[in-house]
């Protein structure tokens, strides 16, 4: 039975063109207190466009209840458990959002003299201190504005390091269980790709490691725990049989809310590894960004950070531009500052005891988790878990129904879908992370909806397979969207069906 | 729990660690705070960044008013602690706002397709770089000396593995345009693409038809980069580009000392297989009901792998979010008057001032300190609680004696006065 949701009724909107009307307007600017310029003077006629065809008018009252319409289309955090594995979907702190938006630092330009930006150095500075603490490394650079653009960073700094050291390499190892951004970015690094099988119980294989390192492979990229929740209980050995070869251990850090407090990858042989600020730090994932990658390096890799890099110079911060290792810039300015100043406030509320708190609820959760779906669900790898737990569909998959149904279903009992059909190394994957965020309340509601679905799939499997069915819309049609692409609105497909 | 899981304590869920790898210590890191001690942390920190400052700063980051409806949207947490869209029966609220968004980057910019956003400006050039390197198969990057030179710093880390060989252009040391003559010279059959900025980083507006026309004439493609978005409320799009890539900040982005921003690219409907980054389209569910969705991420990394466009994955959704609203608020009229009141403002700025370029500019453009140093004239001002404009030896010797200034809608003419002042 359907306990946490019932439906009411929400509101149809338009798209904002549709609902343009010549003339309208929500905005009200100043009046100008110089002389107006007739902007064919200054930038010459043909610089000046005529109009900007189709762009919206709407009142105020219009703009705002267009957004607040669509936004109630959506699902969030605000509603409930976010069970995505490997994403991390944690409560976001509502007043990291106010201090980030406090004018000395929400107004502050990158280029303003640095005797009118220590605070926002100091800011830096701190994060920097606490993140290297929290992973054990030497340095952190706060440059990278996502987890993919760590990886990026963490890479070329490999690269750099090796260069140095006479020889780049030429390869990038990467575990099957690996995230795509992981082969995407050795490969922009300059890499050819090694693919690693993991053994049969779902880790590194130490044998088929020591095989494969050679003096061509520059790093080892690992995830740790992997996306099978599993620590891999022999990353010291692994460290050990890369560093014998003068290879590199980088370590993907999307699963360090298992972690935080419990184990520092800087002391289980990690050289260089990034973190993403809007999973074990909190910061909101806002429907898909913005982020926060920052990575952290031993000390033998900090001369090749990003420039530039904060130095105390006497009694103020300063920047330092004068690396000559340094790999470069990988974006302009310094950071996604507001995601960082966000980043340190959560860091700041819990301190180091309310961190490791938070990370052995975490894994607390997901261990509850798997305990009392295990009689309803494979499980393929028998591992102990940490923060995830990964079943597969394969009692499911007899009856006709795969995990992206039952993902399907569980919207219509009021939750956000699992992680679907990932990791690729488990046959139809339900890749579960509940994060500390969740209740007793909250969890049991979601494993009795799971329960349900289970025994739905052998009562009804259609009811299964069709979902969902209380959604405003039902299982969009994904492979037209591909094949004849609709990628903005123009006046001549306005469609009377689509109110 | 713990009964459930048949464990002792919760320590006993770590037991299958190894000893070596435990943390046998408490993290050196100082108690809890509580919501207060949080908020006066923060700021006092705030209170050491000059917020009481007026300032004339640009260069890619500029002062623009942020009406009060952007934040009211953003903070609604149905938009704000969602995810990624993925599932799309509960995620029409974002990949409707997007279809909106990447619409009205086509409008604003001429172009057929945008994404849905990249981390920056800055980064969206080494990817609208790559992009165009797919496109024509080759590897040769002609780059404006007049591009924002972190923008070419950061072309240069990613060029560097990725065999783009990058080059640089030179300007006119009296329009401040672009150096045809200098472009058509280095021009050759390798070429993938001529990178532009307009207006450009010295506030200028480019020659767009001029570049288009030399890169077209040897096969290779037209990069036109923007950093002050507002300009596309007055100026005539690059439509003669192959690819444009932007830095959408002025929307009503915080400058939040250098991020979180939101780039894009868009392009020409031919390229759209080779654009990296999220796009969402139009399609119906099973009853027929308009619907949107992810698509054509066969591009992307979480499909292709090491095939991929871009390792992009998390991107500035909720960043593009705020420029999708400040375009819906000031729409049609609204962007042109606004862009309108920066072209006046900054002409009554230059009217007092010394321009160092002939070329027209928009609302930025670069002065000279009347053989005084940038510094000391900054820090004249500086007494008059005023932040001057860039000094730009730093990145161009050349133009030691100069500074780059920006004259927004927020700048008041009083100030703007004061500011004159000080070059006497």
């Amino acid at each position: 039975m359907i306990k946490k949701v019932r439906s009411h009724l929400s509101q149809n909107e338009t798209l904002l063109f549709e609902r343009s009307s010549p003339g309208k307007r929500g905005y009200q600017l100043p009046e100008l207190d110089v002389p107006v310029v007739d902007p064919a003077d200054a930038l010459g006629a043909e610089n000046v466009r005529a109009e900007i065809r189709d762009f919206p008018e709407v009142s105020e009252v219009e703009a705002i209840r267009h957004f607040t319409r669509l936004s109630t289309w959506n699902y969030a955090i605000d509603h409930g458990m976010y069970p995505l594995g490997s994403c991390t979907m944690k409560y976001n702190p509502r007043v990291n959002e106010l201090v980030a938006r406090m004018e000395g630092l929400a107004w502050a330009h990158p280029y303003q003299p640095e005797v009118l930006a220590q605070g926002a150095m100091e800011i830096m500075a701190r994060l920097e201190t606490a993140l290297a603490e929290i992973t054990g490394m030497d340095a952190v650079t706060l440059q990278p504005a996502a987890g993919a653009h760590g990886e990026l960073t963490g890479i070329l700094l490999v690269r750099a390091f090796l260069e140095r050291r006479g020889n780049p390499r030429k390869k990038i190892l990467i575990p099957d269980s690996a995230h795509g951004t992981n082969p995407a970015t050795a490969a922009i690094a300059g890499y050819a790709v090694e693919n690693l099988r993991s053994s049969e119980r779902g880790v590194l294989d130490v044998g088929t490691l020591e095989n494969v390192v050679t003096e061509d492979v520059a790093a080892l990229m690992v995830t740790n725990p992997n996306t099978l929740g599993v620590f891999e209980d022999n990353i010291i050995h692994v460290a050990e049989i890369l560093h014998r070869k003068g290879a590199l251990l980088y370590m993907d850090g999307a699963n360090m809310n298992a972690l935080v407090g419990i184990a520092r990858p800087g002391d289980f042989g990690v050289d260089v590894m990034h973190l993403n600020l809007h999973k074990t730090f909190s910061t909101p994932h806002g429907g898909g960004g913005p982020g926060g990658g920052p990575v952290a390096v031993k000390k033998e890799l900090e001369p090749f950070l990003p420039i530039p890099r904060l130095k105390r110079s006497g009694r103020k911060w300063t920047w330092n531009y004068r690396r000559k290792l340094s790999i470069g810039r990988v974006r302009a300015f310094y950071g996604n500052f507001g995601v960082l100043v966000r980043a340190l406030a959560y860091i700041l509320a819990h301190g180091g005891e309310g961190l490791r708190n938070a990370t052995v609820d975490a894994v607390l959760n997901a261990n509850y988790v798997r305990k009392r779906l295990e009689p309803y669900y494979d499980l393929p790898y028998k591992l102990p878990n940490m923060h995830e737990v990964v079943f597969s569909d394969d009692r499911q998959a007899a009856r006709g129904v795969r995990t992206g149904d039952i993902a399907k279903r569980l919207i219509d009992y009021g939750f956000h879908p699992y992680t679907v059909s990932f990791p690729l190394i488990v046959r139809g994957a339900m890749m579960i992370e509940p994060t500390e965020t969740e209740s007793k309340l909250e969890l049991d509601q979601f494993i009795d909806a799971m329960i349900s679905i289970a025994e739905e799939v052998e009562s009804d499997p259609e009811l299964v397979k069709t979902a969902p069915h209380g959604t405003r819309i039902s299982r969009v049609d994904e492979v037209t969207a591909a094949r004849r692409p609709v990628l903005r609105w123009k006046p001549c497909c306005c469609d009377a069906t689509a109110r | 729990m713990l009964d459930v899981c048949g464990l002792e304590n919760a320590e006993a869920l770590f037991g299958h660690l190894p000893e070596a790898v435990r943390l046998k210590r408490p993290l050196a890191l100082e108690r809890g705070a509580s919501e207060y001690e949080i908020i006066e942390y923060f700021r006092d920190r705030a209170s050491e960044n000059g917020a009481e400052y007026a300032s004339f700063l640009g260069a890619g980051v500029y002062h623009h008013y942020r009406p009060v409806l952007v934040d009211t949207v953003v903070s609604r947490g149905e938009f704000l602690t969602a995810y990624t869209p993925y599932q799309a029966e509960i995620s029409q609220g974002t990949l409707t706002t997007i279809f909106e968004f990447q619409t009205m980057i086509c409008q604003l910019t001429g172009m057929d397709v945008a994404n849905a956003s990249m981390y920056d400006g800055s980064t969206a050039v080494p990817e609208a770089a790559m992009m165009a390197a797919r496109i024509t198969g080759k590897g040769g990057i002609l780059a404006a000396r007049s591009v924002h030179p972190e923008y070419r710093a950061v072309l240069a880390t990613y060029a560097r593995y990725e065999g783009l060989n990058i080059q640089e252009f030179g300007y006119s040391a009296e329009s401040g345009q672009i150096d045809l003559e200098d472009l058509d010279r280095r021009l050759n059959e390798l070429t993938a693409a001529v990178i532009i900025q307009s207006p450009n980083f010295f506030g200028i507006v480019e020659k767009v038809k001029a570049a288009a026309d030399l890169a077209h004439r040897r096969g290779a493609l037209l990069i036109v980069i923007f950093t002050e978005a507002v300009s596309l409320g007055i100026l005539e799009p690059a439509a003669e580009a192959d690819i444009i890539a932007g830095e959408l900040q002025s929307f009503a982005i915080a400058p939040s000392y250098g991020g979180p921003y939101a780039g894009v690219i868009a392009t020409k409907e031919k390229y759209v297989r080779q654009m990296p980054g999220r796009l969402v389209g139009e399609t119906r569910d099973t009853h027929g009901n308009r619907a949107f969705c992810l698509t054509l991420s066969t591009r992307e990394q979480h499909i292709r792998r090491e095939k991929a466009t871009s390792n992009i994955c998390t991107n500035q959704a909720l960043i593009a979010l705020m420029a999708n609203v400040f375009m819906t608020v000031y729409g049609k009229q609204g962007l042109r008057e606004l862009a309108l009141q920066n072209l006046s403002k900054a002409r009554y700025l230059a009217g007092k001032l010394k321009p160092r370029f002939t070329g027209p500019f928009f609302n930025e453009f670069v002065a000279l300190t009347n053989g005084r140093s940038p510094d000391a004239v900054n820090k004249a001002l500086l007494r008059k609680k005023i932040i001057g404009g860039l000094p730009l030896g730093r990145f161009y010797p050349e133009l030691s004696g100069s500074v780059l200034l920006c004259a927004t809608e927020m700048n008041r003419r009083e100030q703007m006065d004061s500011l004159a002042e000080a070059f006497q």
